[in-house]
C-alpha cells in the first residue's frame, strides 16, 4: 500500500509543477462557460415550455462542468503510452507491486491534481461572479461530495481500462477516440441527461458515464433528491468493481502475449 | 505565385503520401474526430426537440450557420496546420533551416503538414450543410450562391489568419499556447450559433477583434434571408466575408515583423 500511495504522490507533485499550463487552461475553461452559459440561456429565453431543469440549474451545473472538467476520462495517458510504445514497459513488470495497481495509482494522481489545481479557483470564481448556486441544501452538499468520490473512481478505472488496451494497438489512438465519443456524450457533460428523449435517458441510466458528471452534478442541485444518494453511490461502486475487474483481465491476457520491443 | 502554388501542391503530396502509410491510423483518426464532431452535434439536436427555435433561429437555420463555419474551419485546419507546432520549431532552432531556403516562410510552414484527419470534419460539415439546405426553402439565386462559397473560402482565410497569429506570438514567448485556442475553437463553437444570442460584449469580441462573425452570422442572415436583430444593411452582410480576407493578410504582415525580430534560440 506504501508503495501505491508514494507512485502517488510523486506523480502528484509532478503535475503540480504545470502551473502555467494550468493557467491557460483555467482562463479556456472560463471562457468556454461563458460561450455554453450564454447559449443555454438564449435557449430557455426562446421557449416558454416546462423544461426538466430551470435556468439557474444550468448555469450552476455548466459551471460545475467546467470546473471539473479534468476529471473526464477522455483521453490516455502519454507517459504510458510511451512507455509502451518504446518497450520501457519491461522495466514496470520488475517493479515488486502489482501493475494494475500501480497503474490505478498513476491514473488517480493523473486526475486528480490538475482537477484540484483548475476546480478550487474556478468554483470560487463561479460562486462570487458568475451566477452559480451553492448546494441546495446540507445534505445535497454531502452527497454531491460522496459521489464525487464515486466519479472520481469511475473515471480513473475507466482511463486505466483505456490505458491497458494499448498492449494490444500500441498507438492508443483508437482507444481513445471511441472513450472521447462515450464521454462526450453520454456523461452529460454536452447536455444533461433529462434533456435527451426518454428512450436515450434510459440507455444512459444504466451506463456508467453519467455517475461522472450527470449524477453529482445534479444530487448538487437537489435536482436528484438526497435520499437517492445510496443508490447512486452504488451504481458507481458497482461500475467501478466492474471496470476494474474488466481492466485487470485485459493486462493479464496482454502481459502473457507482451514482447517488449528493443534490446 | 503560380511557383508557390506548385511547391505548396508537392509539400501536400509528400505528406499525404507519408500518412498513408499509417492507412489504418488515418481511418481510425478520421473516424474519431468525424464522431467527437458528431456527438456534439447530437447535443444541438437534444436541444432543439426540447426549445424548438434558437431566439427566431430554426433548427435546419442554425444547422446551415453551422455547417458554413465548420467547413470554413476546417479547410483551414486541414492545409495551415504547420503553424500549430510552430513553437517547437522555434524552441530547437529548426526555424533557422526555413529562413535560409528562398521561399516565403509562411508558405512552407503551411505545407509543412497536411492534417487529413482533419478531414472528418469536412465530411460532418458537408453532411449538416448538405441536409440544411434540402430542409430549408432557400431560393436560391446566383448572387447567394456566390456568397455562400464566398463565406466558406473567406472562412476558410479568416482561421488561417487566426492560426498564423498564434503561431506568430511564439517569436516571443517560444511556446505556442493553449490560450489562444479560445479563439479559434472557442471562436468555431460561438459562432455555430447566431451571434445575435451573445452579450453585447462578447458579441463585440468576435465581430470587431476577431471578425470571425463576417465570414458566419452575417452573410447567412442574407443567404436565409432573415432580418437582423443587430440592425446590419443587406449590402454590408453581402461584403462581410472580404474582411476575412483583409484579417489574413493583416495577419501576414504581423507574422513578417515577427520574423524580422526573430532571434534564433541557438541550440
Amino acid at each position: 500500500m506504501r508503495a501505491y500511495g508514494a507512485v502517488l504522490s510523486a506523480n502528484f507533485r509532478t503535475l503540480l509543477q504545470y502551473r502555467a499550463a494550468a493557467i491557460a487552461g483555467f482562463t479556456t475553461q472560463i471562457f468556454w462557460g461563458f460561450i455554453r452559459v450564454m447559449i443555454f440561456e438564449a435557449f430557455f429565453r426562446s421557449s416558454t415550455a416546462a423544461q426538466p431543469m430551470t435556468v439557474d440549474e444550468m448555469v450552476t451545473y455548466i459551471w460545475l462542468g467546467q470546473a471539473f472538467i479534468m476529471l473526464l476520462p477522455w483521453n490516455v495517458d502519454r507517459e504510458l503510452h510511451n512507455l509502451i510504445r518504446s518497450g520501457q514497459v519491461g522495466y514496470e513488470l520488475l517493479r515488486p507491486v502489482d501493475l494494475y495497481n500501480l497503474w490505478l495509482s498513476r491514473a488517480l494522481a493523473f486526475r486528480t491534481a490538475p482537477t484540484l489545481l483548475r476546480a478550487v479557483p474556478l468554483l470560487t470564481l463561479a460562486l462570487l461572479f458568475f451566477g452559480m448556486g451553492l448546494p441546495e441544501s446540507p445534505e445535497a452538499g454531502l452527497a454531491f461530495a460522496l459521489s464525487m468520490v464515486g466519479a472520481l473512481l469511475i473515471s480513473c478505472s475507466f482511463t486505466t481500462l483505456v490505458n491497458v488496451t494499448m498492449m494490444w494497438t500500441i498507438s492508443g489512438q483508437g482507444a481513445a477516440n471511441m472513450a472521447g465519443i462515450a464521454v462526450t456524450i453520454f456523461t452529460g457533460m454536452v447536455v444533461p441527461i433529462p434533456f435527451f428523449p426518454e428512450w436515450a435517458q434510459t440507455v444512459m441510466e444504466v451506463l456508467p458515464f453519467r455517475g461522472i458528471v450527470d449524477t453529482p452534478y445534479r444530487l448538487y442541485l437537489g435536482h436528484i433528491p438526497a435520499s437517492e444518494t445510496l443508490f447512486h453511490l452504488g451504481h458507481q461502486l458497482a461500475w467501478t468493481v466492474v471496470l476494474v475487474l474488466a481492466g485487470r483481465w485485459v493486462l493479464s491476457r496482454g502481459l502473457r502475449r507482451l514482447v517488449v520491443q528493443g534490446g | 505565385m503560380v511557383d508557390a502554388v506548385r511547391l505548396y501542391i508537392r509539400y501536400a503530396g509528400i505528406s499525404v503520401r507519408g500518412q498513408m502509410q499509417y492507412r489504418a491510423s488515418f481511418v481510425m483518426d478520421t473516424i474519431g474526430q468525424f464522431g467527437i464532431m458528431g456527438v456534439e452535434f447530437i447535443g444541438i439536436l437534444v436541444l432543439f426537440s426540447r426549445f424548438d427555435t434558437l431566439e427566431g433561429w430554426s433548427l435546419a437555420e442554425v444547422a446551415f450557420l453551422y455547417g458554413l463555419v465548420h467547413l470554413g474551419f476546417a479547410f483551414a485546419d486541414t492545409f495551415s496546420r504547420g503553424f500549430d507546432s510552430f513553437g517547437v520549431s522555434v524552441r530547437l532552432g529548426d526555424f533557422d533551416r526555413l529562413l535560409l531556403r528562398p521561399r516565403s516562410t509562411a508558405l512552407q510552414l503551411a505545407g509543412q503538414e497536411i492534417v487529413l484527419r482533419r478531414l472528418g470534419r469536412l465530411v460532418l460539415a458537408i453532411g449538416v450543410i448538405g441536409w440544411a439546405t434540402t430542409a430549408l426553402d432557400v431560393d436560391w439565386t446566383a448572387a447567394k450562391a456566390a456568397l455562400t462559397i464566398a463565406t466558406v473560402l473567406c472562412g476558410a482565410a479568416l482561421f488561417t489568419g487566426l492560426m498564423i497569429l498564434h503561431a506568430t506570438l511564439a517569436f516571443w514567448t517560444t511556446e505556442t499556447l493553449e490560450m489562444t485556442n479560445i479563439v479559434t475553437h472557442g471562436g468555431v463553437e460561438t459562432t455555430q450559433f447566431p451571434l445575435s444570442i451573445y452579450r453585447p460584449w462578447f458579441r463585440g469580441i468576435f465581430t470587431f477583434v476577431f471578425p470571425l462573425g463576417a465570414v458566419s452570422y452575417f452573410p447567412a442572415l442574407a443567404i436565409l434571408g432573415k432580418a437582423d436583430p443587430l440592425g446590419s444593411p443587406l449590402w454590408f452582410q453581402y461584403a462581410a466575408p472580404l474582411i476575412g480576407l483583409v484579417f489574413l493578410l493583416m495577419c501576414l504582415r504581423v507574422w513578417g515583423f515577427g520574423v524580422r525580430r526573430y532571434m534564433s534560440t541557438g541550440s
